[in-house]
């Protein structure tokens, strides 16, 4: 019969809460970078020029192509050689981050497409710049329209901190895997660690469904 | 309400022409709008009205000919030999005083009456917040709507959305307002507000351009009528001359269409 050592989890609560801490950091960090560099890459994506839409195209394609593994080795290992020498935490988030982008750029443009062309029409004869009408019509909208699809790329990007474990940042999967291998406690360091996942989904999901909620008021026929 | 003036027009479209791929939707276009006249066009369906309409305001670049608003270059570079677009810059330049009024209303679903209303006030003629709320809860009291300022277009009816549409429109000062079908969207019930705003409008002295298929809005208000099929103008004249003179063959039975959708007894 299997028996849980809850004194085991608890005797190594403080280094399980920092690792719980740093992959909370490195989900928060790579999620924002990756929106960020999202968005670049969706109005690249969209962009009518050749010369700037073909290699975008090539980024996520190649992104989306490959392991998040080997995008992660190629920069912490292969970085090096092209004089890039990056802590495993830096390589960790930035390769997460560069993940993350790929998908998060495929929603927005779907976003940005599923804004009705007439409202740019109306903004564009009301003399409204290309980079206001991004900022101040496109952005807001689409939004609260894929807010789904990016709590669904969050939750994602958060369980892939675990390959971060391989090149020995210190987060919740390297810490727990660690403790396991040298007390054995298979079964208590890995059930804790998978319940941590699940709830981190489960805060990310619940704050993409108030953020969705605040941001969809104007939607609502009553005032 | 003729006018006779001798100004020089707000818009003038000289042997325009218009191809989508290789269909031509308008062939030769020639019009002259002067200060305050009221335009109406009109035509059956597919006839290039909406694409005429886009093309003064530059949503669709036109592909031969001139168009000039108040006397400047409308998209392109004149003075080459080969036509160049204008920046987006100068483009907003040429167009600063123009508005449009869609069939679709098109607010911005996201910002509430006044949000909608002021937001080129802020962001392209540069007043401030205040300033701008100032201005826009006028324009909306003068479009009826001074109570619904702070509620989002999603909870307004059709009629009151195309009435913000048009404050959107107002605040911006056009000198010429382009109207796309502005009440076909609308129950019928709700036509007659907007129509009413229009007529105010015009009364005021707006110089307007409106695709329509409200006869009776043409016949009443308009200085002009241009009838419009398979992308050319078949007639033009004041609205005793449309609905009452000789007329052609095809215009004879465009309206005797109309008639007859909109007999209801014998
Ligand atoms: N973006 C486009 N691409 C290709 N063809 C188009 C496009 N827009 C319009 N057309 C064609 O141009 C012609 C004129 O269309 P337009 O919408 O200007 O007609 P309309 O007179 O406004 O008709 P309606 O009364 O139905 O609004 C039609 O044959 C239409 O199919
Ligand atoms: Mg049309």
């Amino acid at each position: 019969m299997m028996t849980f050592d809850a004194q085991l989890i608890l005797n190594h609560l403080p280094d399980i809460a920092s690792g719980f801490g740093i992959t909370i950091l490195c989900t928060l960090i790579a999620c924002f970078i990756a929106m960020l560099l999202g968005l670049v890459v969706a109005l690249g994506l969209m962009s009518k020029a050749k010369i700037l839409r073909y290699p975008v195209r090539l980024y996520v394609e190649i992104i989306r192509g490959t392991p998040f593994l080997i995008q992660l080795f190629l920069l912490y290992y292969g970085g090096p050689s092209i004089g890039l020498y990056l802590e495993p935490i830096e390589a960790g988030i930035f390769a997460l981050a560069c993940n993350g982008s790929a998908y998060y750029a495929e929603l927005f443009r779907a976003g940005f497409n599923a804004i009705p062309k007439g409202q740019l029409d109306a903004a564009k004869i009301i003399g409204l710049s290309r980079l206001q009408i991004i900022v101040r019509i496109q952005i807001p909208q689409m939004m609260v329209l894929i807010i789904p699809g990016l709590v669904n790329v969050s939750i994602i990007l958060g369980k892939e901190t675990a390959i971060l474990s391989i090149v020995t940042v210190p987060e919740l999967a390297f810490v727990l895997i660690g403790i396991g291998a040298e007390t054995y406690a298979y079964a208590e360091t890995l059930t804790v660690l998978a319940v941590s996942y699940l709830i981190l989904a489960e805060l990310t999901s619940r704050f993409g469904g108030w953020t969705e909620k605040r941001l969809s008021k104007y939607m609502e026929r009553s005032i | 309400m003729n006018k006779q003036t001798q100004d020089s027009p707000i818009v003038e479209v000289q042997k325009m022409s218009k191809n989508f791929g290789t269909t031509q939707v308008l062939k030769n276009v020639d019009l002259k709008v002067q200060p305050s006249e009221v335009m109406c066009l009109i035509g059956p369906s597919g006839s290039g009205k909406s694409t005429l309409l886009r093309c003064i305001a530059f949503l669709e670049q036109y592909s031969s000919g001139n168009i000039y608003i108040e006397g400047e270059m409308l998209g392109y570079n004149d003075d080459t030999d080969i036509r160049k677009l204008t920046s987006t810059n100068e483009l907003n330049h040429v167009r600063r005083n123009m508005g449009m009024v869609f069939q679709q209303f098109n607010l911005w679903p996201h910002m509430t009456a006044l949000g909608n209303v002021t937001e080129a006030l802020v962001r392209v003629k540069k007043l401030s917040r205040r300033e701008a709320d100032e201005k826009g809860h006028a324009i909306l009291k003068k479009v009826g709507l001074a109570e619904r300022a702070l509620h989002y277009p999603a909870q307004l009816s059709g009629g009151q959305q195309q009435r913000v549409a048009i404050a959107r429109s107002l605040a911006m000062e056009p000198s010429v307002m382009l109207f796309d079908e502005p009440t076909s969207a609308l129950d019928p019930e709700l036509v007659g507000e907007v129509l009413q705003v229009m007529k105010d409008l015009a009364k005021d002295g707006m110089t307007m351009i409106v695709v329509t298929h409200e006869m009776g809005f043409a016949a009443q208000v308009a200085d002009t009528v241009v009838f419009l099929d398979q992308g050319e103008i078949l007639m033009k004249g004041s609205p005793k001359e449309i609905f009452q003179g000789e007329k052609p063959p095809r215009l004879e039975q465009f309206l005797k269409n109309y008639m007859d959708r909109n007999a209801f007894w014998e």
